[in-house]
C-alpha cells in the first residue's frame, strides 16, 4: 500500500517535472522547428507543428550572408577570456572575504551587488566615451573587460557562499602541516571547492555568451560575437522568422551543448551546500 | 650591425605591406531585402576598386538606429558609411555629423527624384544619397472587389475606400476589408497616421509650433480611423504593424492594405503570396483637400564626420546609388528586385515600365511634398515625420494614445486630448513654446 502511494506519487512528480520542463524548454523547441520551415510557414495561422516541408534553406541563407564562424570566435574568446579574467580576481577576493573577514567585508559585498543595480544604459555614454578614447570600441578585449566588470559581482558572491562551507579549520590543519598560501589554495581549497568553482564558470559563460546590451552596443564589424549574429536577421520590413530561428539555433548550438554535458556539475554546484 | 639590417629590412618590408594594406570600410545598413541584395553584389564593388574592403554590420531598423545615432553623436568613428532615413538627414546635417557628399559628373545628381533629392539636401549641399524611395500605396484585391460590384479608380477617395471596406468584409470567412497599421510608434501607426491626417487637413503643430491634435481635423481624422477599423478591420489590429498585415494580406484576409510601396514586390510573389496574382494597386485616397495620405520615405547612404576614410566611402556611395548599380541589379535578379524610388531614369526605362506597380510607385512618390506636407502651411520638414530630434520619443508616446483609441481602451476625445498634453508638454520642455 505504501509502497503504491509511493509510486503514484512518484509518477505525479515526474508528470509535473516533465510538464514545467517542456514549458520552459518549449521556445527553444519552437526555434528550433520553425528554422526548418519557409518564410511563409513560419507565420502561418494556425501554425504546423512537425508537417511541414522541412527546409535547410534558412541555414543555408545564414551561412551565405554571415560569417558565423567569426561570430562563434568572438563569443568563445569574449565568454571565456571573461569568465578567466573574471576567476583570477574573484577567487583570491572571495577566498580573503570568506576565510578571513574584516569588519567591513558584509559591505562591500552589499556595495558590489549594488553596482548590478544600475540600468546599463545609464553609464552606456560614458563607457561609450571612454572606449572611444583607449581605442577599446569593436575589439575583444574591450568586452572581455565590460564582461569581466559587469559579472565579477556575481562571481565574487557565488565563490563566497561555496568557500564560506568549507570548514576554515581543514585550512588550519594544511597550514599546521606547512603549507604555504598557493599550495593551501591549490591543493586543499581548489579540490574542495570543485563543484562551485565549476558551476560559478558555466553560469558565467552562460551570462557572458547571452548578454545582449553591451556586446550589441560596443561592437561593429571585428568583435562582434553571436548576440549580434541573431540580431541582423530581425526586420521590420519584410518576414524574418524563419532565418531569424536558424540564426538562434546556430547561436545557441554551443553553449546549449556544453551545458548540456556538464549538467551535473552545474546541478551539483547550484545545490552545493544547500543540505547541511 | 647584421641584426640591424635584418631588423630594418623587416621593419621597412612590415611598413610597405601596412601601406599596400586594403582600407577596410564598415558598412552599418538595415536588414531589408534591397540592402541585403547590395551585400551580396559587393564583388563587382571591389573588383572595380581593388584596395578597398567591405565590412557589414546588418541590423534591424530600430538597433540601428540606435547605434548609429550613438556612435555619430560621440564622433566615434566606427562606421564610414551609414545606412540612414530621410528623418535622420536633415537633423543630422544641421549638427554637421555628415559630410557633404560630391560625386563625378557622370553621377548625374539631376537625375534624382526631386522629393527625395530636396529632403537629403540642406544649404545647396548633397548630405546622402539615396538607395531606395518608398511612397505609401493601396494595395487591393481585385477579385474580392470584382465580386463586390466596386471598382477600383487610380486615385480613390477615402469615402469610397471606407465603403469598399465595409462592403467587402464578411467576418465570417475572415475576410477584413481594410488592414491598417495599428501598433504604436513614431514609424509604425504615426508613419500611417500623420500621413492620412495631411489628406484630412490635419497637422502636427501650426507655424508658431503649437500642437494641434486640439483642432477638429485630427479629431475626425482619428474618429474616421477607428469607426473604419471597428467595421473592417481584423480583429487585435492595434498591434499589426508592416510584417502582420504582410502576413494577413499575403495569406488572403485583407481586401486593401495601405501601407509602404515596397510591399508590392511581396504580395506579389508568388512564393510568398497566395494573391499574388490579385493584386491591384491604387494611390493612396484624398479628401479632396488637395493632399493624398501617402508619406515619402528613403534609405540613404551618409558618410559620417568621424571617419577617416571619406574618399573610400563616397567611392563605395557613387557605386551603391549610381545608374550602373540598377543595371547590374537587373542583369543578376531581374527588374523587378532593382531598387526602387531613386532615379527619374529608371521609371523612363521600357523594361521597368513593365513592373505592374513600377508607375504607381512614381506617381506615390512624386505626389508627396515633404516640404509642404499637408493643407495649412506647417515650421516643419516631413510627409510622416516632423523632421525635429524630439518626435522620436514624441510620436511614439502620441502613437500610444492613438493604438489605445483603436484597442478601445480610451476614447477617441480622451486619446486626442492626452495627445495635446504630452505635445504641450514636450515642445515647452524642449523650448519651441513659452
Amino acid at each position: 500500500m505504501a509502497r503504491e502511494a509511493s509510486t503514484s506519487r512518484k509518477l505525479t512528480y515526474t508528470v509535473i517535472g516533465w510538464s514545467i520542463g517542456l514549458l520552459i524548454f518549449f521556445p527553444v523547441i519552437w526555434t528550433f522547428l520553425t528554422s526548418f520551415k519557409t518564410e511563409g510557414e513560419a507565420i502561418a495561422n494556425p501554425p504546423s507543428f512537425l508537417f511541414f516541408n522541412w527546409t535547410l534553406e534558412n541555414y543555408h541563407e545564414v551561412q551565405d550572408r554571415s560569417d558565423y564562424l567569426k561570430h562563434v570566435i568572438n563569443s568563445v574568446v569574449i565568454s571565456f577570456g571573461s569568465t578567466g579574467l573574471g576567476l583570477l580576481i574573484a577567487v583570491p577576493a572571495a577566498w580573503a572575504m570568506a576565510f578571513s573577514p574584516g569588519k567591513h567585508t558584509k559591505d562591500i559585498l552589499m556595495w558590489m551587488l549594488s553596482t548590478k543595480m544600475l540600468p546599463p544604459v545609464g553609464v552606456l555614454v560614458p563607457i561609450y566615451l571612454i572606449f572611444r578614447d583607449y581605442n577599446l570600441l569593436d575589439t575583444q578585449l574591450g568586452l572581455v573587460i565590460v564582461m569581466t566588470l559587469i559579472n565579477l559581482p556575481i562571481i565574487v558572491w557565488m565563490l563566497y557562499t561555496y568557500f564560506r562551507e568549507i570548514p576554515g579549520e581543514i585550512l588550519e590543519a594544511a597550514r599546521m602541516d606547512g603549507a604555504s598560501l598557493g599550495k593551501e589554495i591549490v591543493y586543499v581549497l581548489a579540490p574542495m571547492a570543485v563543484p562551485g568553482i565549476a558551476s560559478t564558470v558555466l553560469l558565467n559563460l552562460i551570462l557572458a555568451w547571452n548578454e545582449a546590451f553591451w556586446t550589441l552596443n560596443l561592437t561593429a564589424a571585428k568583435a562582434a560575437p553571436l548576440t549580434a549574429f541573431i540580431a541582423s536577421y530581425s526586420s521590420p520590413e519584410g518576414l524574418f522568422w524563419a532565418k531569424l530561428s536558424a540564426a538562434s539555433t546556430l547561436a545557441i548550438a554551443p553553449i546549449l551543448i556544453i551545458g548540456w554535458f556538464s549538467q551535473k556539475q552545474l546541478v551539483r554546484g547550484l545545490t552545493f551546500g544547500a543540505v547541511k | 650591425m647584421n641584426l640591424k639590417a635584418l631588423l630594418l629590412g623587416a621593419g621597412s618590408l612590415l611598413a610597405l605591406g601596412v601601406a599596400a594594406q586594403a582600407e577596410t570600410l564598415t558598412i552599418a545598413t538595415v536588414n531589408n531585402g534591397d540592402m541585403i541584395r547590395m551585400q551580396k553584389l559587393t564583388d563587382d564593388f571591389t573588383a572595380k576598386n581593388p584596395g578597398i574592403e567591405l565590412e557589414w554590420v546588418t541590423m534591424e531598423e530600430n538597433v540601428l538606429r540606435q547605434k548609429v545615432t550613438q556612435d555619430i553623436a560621440t564622433r566615434g568613428g566606427q562606421y564610414d558609411v551609414m545606412t540612414i532615413g530621410t528623418y535622420e538627414v536633415p537633423i543630422w546635417a544641421k549638427q554637421n555629423w555628415l559630410l557633404p557628399l560630391e560625386f563625378d559628373e557622370g553621377y548625374d545628381v539631376d537625375d534624382l527624384l526631386p522629393p527625395i533629392r530636396d529632403g537629403l539636401t540642406a544649404d545647396g549641399k548633397l548630405y546622402a544619397a539615396p538607395f531606395y524611395g518608398e511612397s505609401s500605396m493601396i494595395m487591393y484585391r481585385k477579385d474580392l472587389f470584382e465580386e463586390a460590384g466596386i471598382e477600383m479608380p487610380d486615385a480613390p477617395s477615402w469615402d469610397l475606400v471606407a465603403d469598399a471596406a465595409r462592403k467587402i468584409t464578411d467576418k465570417d470567412k475572415e475576410i477584413y476589408g481594410i488592414c491598417l497599421r495599428g501598433k504604436a510608434g513614431w514609424g509604425e501607426n504615426m508613419a500611417f497616421l500623420t500621413a492620412t491626417g495631411n489628406s484630412f487637413g490635419a497637422r502636427w503643430f501650426d507655424e508658431e509650433w503649437q500642437p494641434q491634435f486640439d483642432q477638429p481635423e485630427w479629431k475626425e481624422t482619428l474618429q474616421f480611423y477607428v469607426d473604419l477599423m471597428n467595421d473592417a478591420g481584423p480583429p487585435g489590429a492595434s498591434s499589426n504593424g508592416f510584417n502582420e498585415n504582410l502576413a494577413l494580406f499575403q495569406s488572403g484576409k485583407c481586401g486593401m492594405w495601405i501601407d509602404a510601396t515596397v510591399a508590392a514586390s511581396f504580395v506579389t510573389n508568388p512564393d510568398e503570396s497566395r494573391v499574388a496574382d490579385k493584386v491591384g494597386f491604387a494611390l493612396a485616397p484624398d479628401n479632396g483637400l488637395g493632399k493624398r495620405g501617402n508619406w515619402l520615405w528613403a534609405w540613404t547612404l551618409a558618410v559620417p564626420a568621424g571617419t577617416q576614410k571619406a574618399e573610400a566611402a563616397t567611392k563605395f556611395i557613387e557605386w551603391a546609388t549610381s545608374k550602373d548599380y540598377l543595371e547590374l541589379v537587373a542583369s543578376k535578379e531581374g527588374w523587378a528586385n532593382v531598387p526602387p524610388g531613386t532615379r527619374t531614369s529608371l521609371y523612363e526605362n521600357p523594361e521597368y515600365a513593365k513592373i505592374p506597380f513600377a508607375k504607381m510607385t512614381l506617381d506615390s512618390i512624386n505626389s508627396a511634398d515633404p516640404k509642404n506636407p499637408t493643407v495649412k502651411p506647417v515650421p516643419y520638414v516631413g510627409v510622416q515625420f516632423v523632421a525635429i530630434p524630439e518626435f522620436q520619443g514624441l510620436g511614439t508616446a502620441v502613437g500610444q494614445q492613438f493604438s489605445a483609441a483603436l484597442a478601445g481602451q480610451i476614447s477617441v476625445d480622451q486619446a486626442l486630448q492626452n495627445a495635446q498634453q504630452l505635445a504641450v508638454r514636450e515642445m515647452t520642455k524642449a523650448g519651441y513654446i513659452k
